[in-house]
């Protein structure tokens, strides 16, 4: 029964509240929603977490098995990550394969954690050219109440922190499992920071009404050291001027700060 | 990349493996109401099991063409996380799942009021995040939840329960790894107030005078999971409820000074 | 003459609560004599009549009804309207315009554009087709102030009270208009956004407890007191300024 249409009423609202510095639920322009992560939920998944970002909910999966190499780094464990806008996360999910938000989704994740380096691969190697291990990043929405990239950046940094790789030996080619487990190899955290444009101003953490009226989406990942390492533009019909991209980059630094203290306990 | 197996199922004092007896069923835990978009959801912790279920409508369906005259039309998509079990399973849906999603639907269409919506849809998500056998029973008890918290009317709630054999001994809700090393397993779902059976299935070889006892023995578990569903549902409501009755009684005492 | 449960007591889908001579009222099925809930709710016993008050139900179309629709679509005769039942709504043009439509000269979106919200009347309703709308009787139309929100259609008539008593509460304490559609949604329009996050606020309070007595003079109260702590505000604002 739920419509995906928005009431131009409440359009017009929330437009006209931030033109004037405000949000419709009371944030800042530069606030995020309240943020709940929870680790290991999953045990039969390497590693797992959920985030829960306001009232949108993201579960991610982390899976590692044996694979081949990219044939242009042969000494390298490979990263996959795969995101999946299941139907009950929201009435206007479908099931079927994945459509172009969910693949975009998934790949704005992948770039934050693939060029921030975050995960060390190269110790992910078993035998140079024939075995690496291969990490799976599963994002699973639950619930879809705006900002799904934040909400999934920050799951998959959480369940690769929480992720791990069990000891092993190589028997007749073949790989055994033994006793015991060390954490996955993490080098750098990267954070994604979201920021939508609505009467020309940028509020950060749209939520799924602000997402229905934005003009245009950007999204920047942060690593560790303060040095950008992703950038998305992305939905809205709209455009950024260059001045609003050089204020995103350093509202992204500071907000990158604080969300990391959440995971990672300095 | 190869695990160690476990030698054997059931000890020779018929203890399980995690310790539970022949006819014991794994630990439950039911949450209901727990997506914000959903009409209704449910979540289910069965032993390892984690399953969540969602239920969107009565509503609009589309395509049109799947609209029936005289009754809602009941459509239910199960699906399994690819972290959700051993070895990653690849997201797009598998003949299992398929089968799975049909049996369900099935199993619950007895008990829900369609013909009071007709040309609407019932659309209903199971997704399993973790599995370990039995992903199908807990399924349908959780979904038949999700349902009852759409405010969707029902007969009855559907409670499902399998019973099978291992090593040569009859036992209640086996997990994977019981299904996969032993000789029969067989899920049921139960309606108790129509004493009506609505999802059987069976893998596996098993006598006459078996069959009648795992019958049984599944039935007794469904009618167990029954209470605990009810329970769950009036669980929920009473909380509210009680914050009502508590704020009653704070005015009436503050009348009275 | 058996009965199984008490007074308001919390009954789930398939629980039995009576045989045999009781009649079956709302929200419960009767097979082989015996009458079950069909909804979580809590379970009324009057004469000889049983029902549940269902804790949770969506709206279902009733000619007569006033309620609060959504536009989805503007279609070659009309407008698709969302009114947060199991189907959508229709309301022809001839529903909404005093004088016969001219396709070529009428603009239908100048009306009523996707995305408006407006108060209607169900003027048609049967199985085998969606409700349909008018929109042409006094207080009609579409909505241009105030907010809209959702509770469980099953709470409005709390919202209104015994011969409109709450609802009358309600616009006194907090001055704004309030607009009641049977189909759970309810327009608050008042002179500030304050104002109407006092009546929406009261509004859900209501929803919360519905079932509790007591409730028209609590939420009275509750009013009162904060239009009273406003007023004291004001009156420190200005000192401080003097």
């Amino acid at each position: 029964m739920s419509s995906k249409i928005a009431s131009k009423i409440k359009q017009k609202r929330i437009a006209q509240l931030i033109a004037r510095g405000k949000r419709l639920d009371g944030r800042g322009l530069t606030d995020y929603r309240e943020v709940q992560i929870e680790s290991g939920l999953i045990e039969r998944a390497e590693g797992s977490a959920r985030v829960r970002l306001g009232k949108t909910e993201v579960l991610v999966g982390v899976k590692i098995e044996a694979g081949e190499p990219f044939p242009d780094v042969p000494n390298e464990g490979v990263l996959t990550v795969n995101a999946e806008l299941v139907p009950l996360a929201s009435p206007t999910f479908e099931a079927g394969p994945p459509d172009e938000n969910s693949v975009e989704l998934a790949r704005i994740v992948d770039r934050g954690i693939r060029e921030s380096k975050a995960i060390a691969l190269e110790d992910l190697c078993v035998e140079p050219g024939k075995k690496v291990f291969v990490v799976f990043v599963d994002v699973y929405v639950l619930n879809h109440d705006g900002n799904l990239i934040d909400a999934s950046a920050l799951a998959s940094l959480a369940a690769l922190l929480n992720t791990k790789l069990f000891n092993y030996e190589v028997k007749e080619g073949e790989i055994k499992i033994k006793p015991g487990y060390k954490p996955l190899p993490m080098r750098n955290h990267p954070i994604a920071v979201t920021f939508a444009k609505i009467s020309d101003k940028l509020i950060v953490d749209p939520w799924l009404e602000e997402e229905q009226i934005m003009d245009a989406r950007l999204t920047m990942a942060v690593e560790k050291d303060g040095k950008i390492c992703a950038i998305q533009k992305g939905g809205g019909y709209g455009y950024f001027a260059p001045k609003e991209i050089l204020e995103a980059s350093k509202i992204a630094q500071e907000k990158a700060v604080e969300l990391r203290k959440l995971i990672v306990k300095e | 990349m190869s695990q160690k197996k476990p030698e054997k199922l059931i000890d020779e004092n018929d203890v399980r493996l995690d310790g539970r007896k022949l006819n014991e069923m794994r630990p439950l835990r039911l949450e209901i109401g727990v997506l914000g978009n959903a009409d209704g959801s449910a979540y289910i912790e069965q032993g390892k099991n984690k399953i969540l279920a969602a239920v969107y409508g009565p509503r609009e369906i589309h395509p049109k063409h799947q609209a029936l005259p005289d009754r809602a039309a009941l459509r239910c998509r199960y699906h399994m996380a690819p972290f959700s079990v051993q070895e990653r399973k690849s997201p797009a849906p598998s003949r299992r799942e398929l089968e799975l999603s049909k049996v369900m639907r099935e199993s619950l269409e007895p008990s829900v009021f369609t013909g009071y919506y007709p040309r609407t849809a019932i659309d209903l998500f199971v997704e399993v995040l973790q599995a370990d056998g039995g992903t199908r029973c807990a399924g349908i008890t959780v979904a038949s939840l999700a349902l009852a918290d759409a405010g969707i009317p029902m007969r009855d709630i559907v409670s499902a329960c399998a019973a099978g054999k291992v090593e040569g001994r009859l036992v209640l809700d086996l997990t994977d790894v019981e299904d996969k090393g032993g000789e029969a397993d067989m899920p049921l779902a139960f309606m108790p107030n129509s004493n009506a059976i609505t999802l059987l299935q069976m893998d596996g070889m098993v006598t006459g005078e078996e069959f009648e006892q795992l019958v049984n023995m599944a039935v007794e578990g469904c009618k167990q999971i029954n209470q605990l569903q009810k329970e769950a549902l009036k669980a929920k409501y009473v909380a509210a409820k009680e914050a009502g009755v508590e704020k009653e009684e704070e005015a009436e005492e503050e009348a009275e000074d | 003459m058996p009965i199984f449960y008490e007074r308001k007591q919390l009954v789930a889908p398939g629980d039995l609560l009576a045989e045999d001579e009781y009649m079956n009222g709302e929200n419960t099925y009767r097979e082989d004599g015996k009458i079950y809930a069909t909804r979580v709710g809590l379970v009324h016993y009057e004469d000889k009549r049983v029902y549940v008050v269902a804790l949770k139900s969506f709206y279902i179309p009733q000619v007569g009804d006033t309620v609060i629709g959504k536009v989805l679509e503007v279609t070659l005769g009309g407008w698709v309207v969302d009114i947060g039942a199991p189907y959508v709504a229709m309301l022809r043009a001839s529903d909404a315009l005093e004088r016969p439509v001219k396709p070529q000269r009428d603009d239908l979106p100048s009306l009523f554009d996707v995305g408006d919200m407006l108060i209607a009347k169900i003027v048609m309703y049967d199985r085998t087709r969606d409700p349909l709308l008018t929109v042409l009787e006094r207080g009609l139309g579409k909505i241009s102030r105030g907010q809209v929100i959702e509770i469980t259609p099953t709470k409005i008539p709390r919202v209104i009270g015994k011969k409109g008593s709450m609802i009358t509460i309600l616009k006194n304490e907090t001055g704004c208009q309030i607009i009641i559609g049977q189909n759970g949604r309810i327009l608050i329009s008042g002179k500030s956004p304050e104002d109407e996050r006092s009546a929406i606020m009261a509004i859900r309070k209501i929803e919360q407890e519905a079932h509790t007595s007591g409730l028209t003079d609590r939420i009275a109260e509750m009013l009162r007191k904060e239009k009273s702590e406003k007023s004291t505000e004001v009156v420190e604002d200005v000192a401080k300024k003097a």
